[in-house]
Formats: structure tokens, C-alpha cells, sequence
């Protein structure tokens, strides 16, 4: 695989033209009626192609024309290749991008300094008066201190990333139809269906199985409902008064709960099918950061199970600190790390519904 | 990869010879017939499947909509279908039977792991009449290989049939090689499904003349035709004209095996085509490209050195679908003649006169227009518009070979016949026997209804001779 943007970029371009003219794998994903719409592929137009591709493998294992034939194709492999450098081009500022993208070690470092940070806070500014729960050990106060700038930070960064992923794919003004169209896809993970339900060729080459879809979905899932149960904390303790410790039959807890149970599975399983799938069908080099960014979901979520579990016990300051440095980490890398496929991709099927609709 | 040493001497029920859709058929059949199975396939693992890996789809019978397929198509279109392109160059009761089987063939094929999508953007046309495989005929192969492999089914990938052993007009064993190991291996019963011999360059110009030399084969380069040589020769009886292939006009700058679909070009409809003299040799514009493709192949292996020119202006750049290489683009015929290496004072004066002889009227690219030349030898009888408008873009074309219809002759249960009948307990499916029913010209997605049409028929028959 080329190594540097221009050589990617042209390697996708000679690749995508070989697969418009064949035309057999029209019926796996979105990215081939898409790219079956054109004749010509300018940068832009390879740009959205490859964050539209889900990486499911289809159209590779069904491809006459991968080596050791002369036409060389692994659509998946170089479309992953350019979506990586997109995300680090798009990426504000850059140079963080390409630095979490491709080193797990560095996310791993990400999130020891977050821990290292909440230890250090928890010693510095110690729990609350009168606080209960989690906030015996570290305040309020101090912990919107410390998450309130290293939510929205990264979101800024994030926001500014998907402002100019947005202008370079053309994209116009959405329309609730986009939003919807892009929400049904994204929220069934159609692109990873195969085509017709039977599900991606990865974890056993051209075998179908739907493990990556399901899995994939529970991860997903289990964020948005962790994610959900903070803001119904967040909700509870600024609009009603009602400050954490919550009961289990409590929104935070009926949310989170089951949310980090899924969170944790899901990510297992993901990083056991990566074990099992081929790395150049991927983009070998961000290899390592992705396995990093999917074990470090899988400790937040794992994390918060276990200082639930932990309630009353002296394990408690020491699991908080391990889950809110594992937070923190997630946050502040959030823009630059694996997890910024998810917004982009959601992006790309919001201008592909644009696109299709003519 | 099996090595052949597993392989020798474990007494085999069925020995299958070939890898691709036939072979697998069969393989499939006897397996679950309960036979004991070993797939003896040439090419290794990645180019397994022969020229099934090319494929698209499937022409079907239905009586009614079927899976993918819209509407109905019955026995008697099909085979007037089939008539047409073969000039009545076919075995009518077995072409009958196969295309009778095949309504049957598409479940089965779904059952044994086969998906189908709707037809392709751009071949709308085949909706009714053809089942295209979702992702094409390697998805097709994949799909067998897993249900072959999960019934038990043996495979050696690199495993080419060199010599079939017969005694007293029955088989006994095959000679195999797999790199620099030869073996004997012995069976029950033998199934012939390893394709025709496009791929082996001296024998097609043997049987074509020294042209052929210079013609592209577009599939395998593992379709030798060593077991349809070593058979013949050993007097089974053979069908299907000796000294034909069927063979497209495609893009010039193909590799020399294995192009596969995109080397197709489809722009000559709306070209003027001239050879390596810069002279016009065939009306264009004579029908519609998917009707005139099989003849332009063996018009441009009449042309001096195989090898023909398309050339085409801005206007009908975007008229047809992509090829796989870029047009060579100039800004005047003079200066494009010079980069494809034709005389440029020839084509000058070709394509000048060509546009002296075009008429005003109006052009529709999907259909025949009547926009023909006036006074011109040879004329274009559709969509003639002169080329006037830069950029102009050239293409070079050369004959790319499919198939050859030599074959071995069988009957209606795919044995193959000696001089005294069939032979004790040999088979043959696929494109080794496809001479039988495709004696001219070809039928989009029929080869694929022959191979699992007789792949099935042969793989069962053989199962229950050694069973």
C-alpha cells in the first residue's frame, strides 16, 4: 500500500475505475451504486466513497481481479486507506489525529494520563462535604470541572472536522429525508447486511455471518445508552434536584446499566473478530490504534459495571479513578481517535441520501 | 493445499477433474448422494473456479417470477433464442433437456449456497431471462468450494489431469500433476469438467492459423484442454467444430489471459473503426452492440495483424459504459492517428470522408436510428454522426477469446461416447462437452445452464455407478 496521501489517493482512483467497469458487486453495499453513478472520480468523490464503505469485505472476496492477478483490487483495503488520511486532513489540529489514529500506545497513554489526572484530582481537591456515592470520593463540582471543557472541546474539534468533510463531498443543505434515510441505515447497519441480510465476509474470509453487524450494533448501542444515562444524570441532578447515588430502578442506572453490558460484549467481540479477520483488507497501518480504541470503549464499559458492583466497598476510589480516566481518555482523543468514524460515516450517509435522491 | 500423496490410493467413489461451476455441480450431486469425492482442480487456490470466476448470471426457464427473475420465459422462446445464435447448430433434444432442467437448477442453486441479485445497471434487457450471481461467478464458486468442502468433498488445488487411464473403454485411474509430483489416482467413477483449451495458444493456432497468436484469451489460463486432448486421442468421439472460438472485440490493451469483463468495449456503435492501414473494413453501425460484439471479434482477426482502432469524438464519450483503460485522447485525427501508430494521412482521409457522406437526421443512441452514411463502402448504418468535435479518443481493439466449441460428445445422461457407446463410468459436464448444444455463436448466461445442468446430471449418475 502507497504511503503517502497523493499515492492513495491515485491507487483508489486506478482501483475504483477497474470496479466501474465490472460492475458485479452492485449489489452488496451502498458505495458501488454510488460510484456506478459517475465516469470520473475526482478526489472529493473517493473521499465519500471510502467513508461511505463499511469494510464488510463482500466485494473483495467475490473480486476476480485481487492478486496475484495484474489488476491488484482490495477495494477495502485502499478505501480504508483513504479514509484514514481523510480523517487526519480533516482533523483539527491534524497532527493529534494522525498520532492517535495509528498508535495504540498513545491512546493507552491517553488514558493512563486521564486516570493519572482524576487520581491526582482525587487527592488535590478530594470528595465533596456531604457528598455521597462516587461523590464522597471526588465532588460535584470538581468532576464538571474536569469533564464539562473535556466534552466540548472535543466536540468543537470534532464539529470543525465535519464542517470541512462537508465541504469537500459538496454537500448541501439536509433535509429531514437525508436525516432519516441516513438514521435508518446507520441505526440497522445496512451497509454491513451484505446486501441482503447474509451479513460481511470477515472473521473466516468469504463465509457470510452477521457476528461483526451484531456485535457492531451492540457496541453502538451500548454507548448511546451509556451515553443516554449520563445525560439523564446530568438531567436528574440540575432539573430535578436529585443528585447521584441513583437506585437500580432509576433512569441512569436502567439506562447504563444495560448499556455498559452491551458496551463491554460488544467490544469483546469486536476485537476478537479483528483477531480474526485480514489486516490488509483493513488499513494495516491504523491497526493498532483501532484494537487500542476498541479496548479502551470496552474498559469504560466494563469499568462502570464494575464500580456499580463496587458500591460501599473500599474499591471504589480506586475503579473510579480507572473509569473516569478511561472517560476522559475516550473524550479527549474522541475527535482524533477510531471513534471518529462514527460521525463521519453518519456524514457520508447524509450526503449519499443527498445524492441518491438526484 | 491438499498434496497428492493424501490423496493417492484412497479409493475414490467420484474423481472429479476441474474446479469450476461443473465440476462443483457435480461434486456437490455425488456428495450428497453419499460418494466419496476428491475435486482435482489445475489452478491454485486464488484462480480457482476456471472460467466461472468471469461469470454473471444464469439464463433460466420459469414459467412464472422466479427468485430474481421477472415475468416467465418458457421452453420455446428459449430455444428459439438459442437457434438464433447457433444457426441450428445445436443438438435440439439435448438443448431441450437443458433448458427444461434448468427451471429446477435455480432453487438448488440457492439451497447450496448460490445468491442472486437483480440484473445489473445496464443489462435491464436480461431481467426476464437471466439470474445474476450477487457479486458475480467467484461468489458463485466461493459459495460451492464452502458447500463442497462442508459434505465432505476433497479438493487439490494445483492438481492438473494429465492422462486419463481407460481400459477396455472403462476408466481406471487419472495421472495427476501438482507441481513437481505426478500420481495415479483411482476411482469408482470419473467426471470431466476441465473446460476447453483457449488458453493453450499453440493448439488455437493450429486450429485457427497463425493469426491467432495474436488474440486475447479472456478467461483462465488454466483451460490447457489436456484431458479433452488426452481423450480425444484415446478415440472418444468429439463434437463441435475444431478450428472455432468464440471470440469478442475487446479492448486491445488487455492482458493476454484473464481480462474478464472489463475489457469489454462498447463504444463501437458509435465509432468509426479502421485498421492498422487507417482504412474502414465493417458497417458500425449494422445493430446494437450486444447483438454485433461476437462478430467484431472475428472481423478484427480478419484485419492485418489482429488488431482494429476505434475513434470517437466528445459528443459520444459518455454514450457507452467505462472501459477499464483510458481512451488516448488528441486534439485532432491527425495527432491521435500518430499516438495510437496509424498512418496519419490515412485516417485523415477515412474519417473526412466518413463525415462527407453522414446526413442530417435525428440520433438515438439506444436505438437503431437509421442515421446511416450515404454513398459510403462500407456504410454505418446507424447512429453515423461525424466526428468533428474535439477531443477525439481512440481505443485499440483486438479479438479476445471465450471459448472453444470443440468438445467431447455426450448423451442425455452425460456420459461420454466411444465408437461402441457411452464408456463404462465416464462423465462429462461444463464447457468440455458444451459443443454439443453451442455449436456457433453464444447465448448470454447459457454456459453457466449447461455446466449445472450436466455438472448435476453427472455428478449423480457417477454416484450411483460407484455406489
Amino acid at each position: 500500500m502507497p504511503d503517502d496521501a497523493g499515492n492513495t489517493i491515485a491507487e483508489a482512483r486506478r482501483q475504483v475505475e477497474i470496479c466501474n467497469a465490472c460492475r458485479y458487486c452492485e449489489g452488496y453495499c451502498a458505495v458501488f451504486p454510488a460510484m456506478f453513478r459517475a465516469r470520473s472520480f475526482a478526489d472529493a468523490d473517493l473521499t465519500q466513497l471510502a467513508n461511505l464503505c463499511h469494510n464488510c469485505r463482500g466485494c473483495y472476496y467475490a473480486c476476480q481481479y485481487t492478486e496475484p492477478h495484474e489488476f491488484a483490487i482490495n477495494l477495502p483495503g485502499i478505501l480504508a486507506e483513504v479514509r484514514g488520511e481523510s480523517w487526519e486532513r480533516f482533523a483539527w489540529p491534524g497532527p493529534l489525529a494522525r498520532l492517535f489514529q495509528r498508535s495504540g500506545v498513545a491512546l493507552a497513554a491517553a488514558t493512563v494520563a486521564g486516570t493519572a489526572a482524576i487520581v491526582w484530582s482525587l487527592s488535590a481537591l478530594g470528595g465533596a462535604a456531604g457528598g455521597a456515592g462516587f461523590y464522597a470520593v471526588l465532588g460535584h463540582s470538581a468532576m464538571l470541572a474536569i469533564f464539562l471543557p473535556a466534552f466540548l472541546l472535543p466536540l468543537v474539534a470534532l464539529g470543525i472536522g465535519l464542517r470541512r468533510y462537508w465541504a469537500e463531498v459538496g454537500g448541501t443543505r439536509l433535509r429531514w429525508a437525508d436525516i432519516a434515510a441516513a438514521s435508518a441505515s446507520a441505526a440497522r447497519m445496512k451497509n454491513l447486511d451484505g446486501g441482503q441480510g447474509q451479513g460481511c465476509n470477515f472473521e473466516d474470509e468469504d463465509r457470510y455471518s452477521n457476528a461483526r453487524r451484531h456485535a457492531h450494533q451492540a457496541a453502538m448501542w451500548g454507548f448511546l445508552l451509556c451515553f443516554a444515562a449520563t445525560v439523564s444524570g446530568t438531567v436528574l441532578h440540575y432539573l430535578f434536584d436529585m443528585p447521584a447515588p441513583y437506585g437500580f430502578l432509576s433512569l441512569p442506572k436502567l439506562l447504563g446499566v444495560p448499556g455498559g453490558l452491551l458496551l463491554t460484549a460488544g467490544t469483546a467481540a469486536l476485537a476478537w473478530l479483528k483477531m480474526q479477520a485480514d489486516p490488509a483488507l483493513g488499513a494495516a497501518r491504523l491497526w493498532g490504534g483501532e484494537m487500542a480504541f476498541v479496548a479502551l470503549l470496552g474498559l469504560t464499559g466494563a469499568s462502570g459495571l464494575a464500580l456499580y458492583a463496587a458500591t460501599g466497598t473500599a474499591l471504589v476510589p480506586a475503579l473510579l479513578a480507572l473509569h473516569l480516566g478511561a472517560v476522559l481518555g475516550f473524550f479527549l482523543t474522541l475527535p482524533y481517535s477510531k471513534m471518529a468514524h462514527g460521525p463521519y460515516r453518519f456524514a457520508a450517509l447524509l450526503r449519499e441520501a443527498q445524492l441518491s435522491r438526484g | 493445499m491438499t498434496p497428492l500423496a493424501e490423496i493417492a490410493g484412497r479409493g475414490w467413489d467420484v474423481v472429479i477433474a476441474g474446479g469450476g461451476n461443473a465440476a462443483l455441480c457435480a461434486a456437490i450431486e455425488a456428495a450428497e448422494a453419499g460418494a466419496k469425492v476428491v475435486i482435482l482442480e489445475a489452478a491454485p487456490k486464488p484462480y480457482r473456479g476456471g472460467n466461472s470466476r468471469h461469470t454473471r448470471n444464469f439464463r433460466c426457464m420459469h414459467g412464472g417470477p422466479l427468485s430474481v427473475l421477472t415475468d416467465s420465459y418458457g421452453e420455446d422462446e428459449y430455444i428459439d433464442d438459442l437457434l438464433l445464435v447457433t444457426g441450428g447448430k445445436t443438438d435440439e433434444a439435448l438443448a431441450r433437456m437443458t433448458i427444461r432442467r434448468s427451471e429446477a437448477c435455480l432453487p438448488w442453486m440457492e439451497a447450496h449456497g448460490v445468491r442472486f441479485q437483480p440484473s445489473l445497471s445496464g443489462t435491464l434487457s436480461l431481467s426476464r431471462t437471466n439470474a445474476f450471481f450477487l457479486g458475480g461467478g467467484k461468489a458463485l464458486v466461493n459459495a460451492y468450494y464452502r458447500t463442497a468442502q462442508a459434505l465432505g468433498v476433497t479438493v487439490a488445488y494445483e492438481a492438473e489431469v494429465t492422462h486419463v487411464a481407460l481400459a477396455g473403454g472403462r476408466f481406471e485411474a487419472v495421472e495427476v500433476r501438482q507441481g513437481e509430483t505426478v500420481a495415479r489416482i483411482e476411482g469408482k467413477a470419473l467426471v470431466l469438467a476441465s473446460g476447453g483449451f483457449q488458453a493453450d495458444i499453440d493448439w488455437l493456432a493450429r486450429a485457427w492459423g497463425p493469426a491467432a497468436r495474436n488474440f486475447l484469451i479472456r478467461g483462465t489460463p488454466y483451460n490447457r484442454g489436456r484431458v479433452l486432448r488426452d481423450m480425444l486421442d484415446q478415440g472418444t468421439l468429439s463434437v463441435g467444430d475444431p478450428t472455432q472460438c468464440h471470440a469478442v472485440a475487446i479492448d486491445g490493451r488487455a492482458p493476454q489471459f484473464d481480462g474478464g469483463i472489463v475489457t469489454r468495449l462498447d463504444c463501437v456503435p458509435f465509432a468509426v473503426v479502421v485498421n492498422k492501414d487507417g482504412a474502414r473494413f465493417y458497417d458500425e453501425g449494422e445493430d446494437v452492440w450486444p447483438k454485433r460484439y461476437a462478430i467484431w471479434g472475428r472481423l478484427v482477426a480478419g484485419q492485418p495483424d489482429q488488431v482494429g482502432y476505434a475513434i470517437i469524438d466528445a459528443k459520444a464519450r459518455e454514450l457507452f459504459m467505462p472501459s477499464v483503460f483510458p481512451a488516448v485522447e488528441a486534439g485532432s485525427i491527425g495527432e491521435l492517428a500518430g499516438k495510437l501508430g496509424l498512418p496519419a494521412g490515412e485516417v485523415e482521409a477515412t474519417v473526412a470522408a466518413y463525415n462527407a457522406a453522414c446526413r442530417p437526421g435525428n440520433f438515438h443512441p439506444t436505438e437503431l436510428d437509421g442515421l446511416a452514411t450515404e454513398g459510403l463502402d462500407p456504410p454505418k448504418s446507424n447512429w453515423a454522426r461525424p466526428i468533428d468535435t474535439p477531443p477525439f479518443q481512440g481505443y485499440p481493439l483486438r479479438p479476445g477469446v471465450t471459448f472453444t466449441y470443440l468438445g467431447l460428445k455426450v448423451n442425455e445422461r452425460a456420459e461420454v461416447l466411444g465408437p461402441e457407446g457411452p464408456l463404462g463410468n465416464v462423465w462429462a459436464a461444463g464447457e468440455i462437452m458444451a459443443g454439443s448444444i453451442l455449436g456457433q455463436g453464444y447465448l448470454a448466461g447459457f454456459g453457466m445452464t449447461i455446466g449445472t445442468v450436466f455438472g448435476r446430471i453427472a455428478g449423480k449418475g457417477a454416484a450411483a455407478h460407484a455406489g
